[in-house]
């Protein structure tokens, strides 16, 4: 209780602290939320793509475009032949006409689809392997190109990996711009504490002359950085939030044109504490650094 | 209570500012530590405090060993040591009231009786109207009897002061010594460096005398 008592006292100290200098406060608590908002703005983008290509990606599948002017009879030889083949699953056979009708519904294409005169496209034939191994459906890919009549061999999934490949990529830079600027906000919570140190110097004598402990006088300047590093946590969420708001709403514009509706998601609410607990912590890891390395140069003489 | 054991302290560059030094005080003594600046009162004092370590030689402090005391341990034991500064070391970031309120802080106190004794001890001085007021705007005098409420507000048993009358003059410095007076009579231990005769004289008690850091018979 007396505890409790004597951290709700500090606490109450520190944001009247914070409150004393509005300017200085504000300025530290938005670069903090600037720094931090560019790795969990990466985080988040990377996320929405993510999530939009699993979505496309389903289960690997391999088309087969047939040669132009392919004979119904050939059409069921080779469907036949695919079926027992022993690397596929299923096939599925897409009629040149079906076709043209699947991408007149999806795509927002239907005024340039209208205007042809003939159909472009042709038969084909979507096999779905029964290994969705990257190594075995590019070998079954090489294989099917061989066979005669098949025009074109697409694996459709060969972008997916790209996709993932390049999302790694994205990771990677995320992570490297999350460590790096976490450095920062540790550097940051550091100098402000230690020109807290210095100003407040004399009372921290004055302190230590009549018996406060290094618990005592560690903890206002520990709790300030937890709350401004907590401070610019919350900024960070909320530069976040309203970014994704603007280009939400740009990004309505452009997947119209597409006919997706597609949308850049918001952090999760895990990913929302996660936030708020680890710029709180950082914070605190720099007080305490600042702290470490300061306070013990202040002896009373 | 304080016990002095053939006690030298060196700074670094030569300077010996305490010389053999072996004395004892009783608990509930009131006793003044008398000399020329520069004789070595102020170090006396710092080694009290443990602000300063002794060379060599015991100092022992309520039993406790100033020379191997830990770290840890200080706080514990200034918590009952008052000090009294000559420069009153006040904090003008806040008015007297939370300048007294200081040491209960450190001490956990609860709110609402730190209150009151706080008063009890501005009261004690009589500054108990001015609680208000910012150090800045007190006198020379009441500044230092700010210094002394702040001292006392923890009720220690041992007060140290330094120089408490330094700057003041007669009217002030007999106010104060009338404070200490009553604080002797209920048996705190004193240990008070001055170089005022005429306090030695109205107020008279065992006087230690240092003369280059050495104690004169």
């Amino acid at each position: 209780m007396k505890t409790l008592l004597e951290h709700l006292r500090v606490l109450n100290y520190t944001l009247r602290r914070l409150l004393l200098t509005p300017n200085a406060t504000l300025l530290n608590i938005l670069i903090i939320g600037i720094a931090l908002s560019l790795p969990v703005g990466g985080y988040v983008l990377l996320k929405s793509v993510q999530t939009l290509g699993s979505k496309i990606a389903g289960t690997p599948q391999i088309s087969v475009f047939l040669a132009s002017g392919t004979g119904s009879a050939d059409i069921e030889r080779i469907g036949d032949k695919l079926k027992q083949h022993a690397g596929i699953k299923s096939i599925e056979f897409v009629s040149r006409e079906v076709a043209l009708k699947k991408l007149q519904q999806s795509s927002g294409m239907s005024d340039v689809i209208g205007g042809l005169s003939q159909n472009p496209l042709p038969d084909a034939f979507v096999v779905y392997p029964k290994d969705g191994n990257v190594k075995a459906l590019e070998a079954l890919r090489d294989e099917l190109k061989t066979w005669p009549r098949f025009e074109h061999v697409q694996l459709d999934s060969a972008w997916i990996h790209k996709l993932e490949a390049l999302l790694d990529f994205g990771r990677m830079a995320v992570a490297i711009l999350a460590a790096l600027l976490s450095f920062a906000l540790i550097a940051i919570t550091f100098n402000t504490i230690r020109l807290q140190i210095l100003t407040r110097r004399e009372e921290i004598e004055v302190a230590k002359l009549i018996g406060a402990t290094d618990a005592f006088i560690r903890r206002p300047f520990l709790y300030f950085g937890l709350t401004q590093g907590l401070l610019g946590g919350i900024a960070a969420w909320l530069l976040v939030a309203i970014s994704l708001q603007l280009l939400n709403h740009q990004v309505g514009n452009l997947t119209q044109l597409y006919a997706s509706n597609f949308s850049l998601q918001h952090l999760s609410l895990a990913d929302s504490i996660t936030l708020l607990g680890f710029s709180a912590y950082l914070g605190w890891l720099g007080a305490w650094f600042s702290v470490s390395q300061h306070l013990w140069q202040i002896e009373p003489r | 209570m304080i016990k002095f054991n053939q006690v030298y302290k060196r700074y670094p560059g030569g300077h010996e500012a305490l010389k053999n030094l072996s004395f004892d005080v009783a608990e509930g003594e009131m006793v003044y530590l008398t000399g020329h600046s520069g004789a070595g009162k102020s170090t006396l004092l710092k080694l009290v405090a443990a602000i300063e370590r002794p060379s060599s030689g015991g100092v022992l402090v309520k039993g406790q060993n100033i020379r191997s005391i830990k770290p840890a341990a200080i706080p514990q034991l200034r918590r009952n040591i008052g000090l009294i500064f000559q420069d009153h070391k006040l904090l003008f970031d806040r008015n007297a009231f939370d300048n007294v309120m200081l040491p209960l802080q450190i001490c956990g106190f609860e709110h609402r009786e730190s209150a009151k004794r706080v008063r009890a001890a501005l009261d004690k001085v009589g500054l108990l109207d001015r609680e208000k007021a910012n150090p800045v705007a007190l006198s020379g005098g009441e500044q230092q009897r700010l210094c002394i409420a702040r001292a006392i507000v923890n009720r220690p048993t041992i007060l140290l002061a330094d120089e408490p009358t330094g700057n003041l003059d007669a009217e002030y410095s007999n106010e104060i010594m009338n404070i200490f007076k009553s604080f002797h009579q209920v048996g705190v231990t004193l240990l008070i460096s001055t170089h005022d005769e005429g306090i030695l004289r109205q107020f008279p008690a065992r006087a230690l005398h240092l003369k280059k850091g050495e104690l004169q018979a």
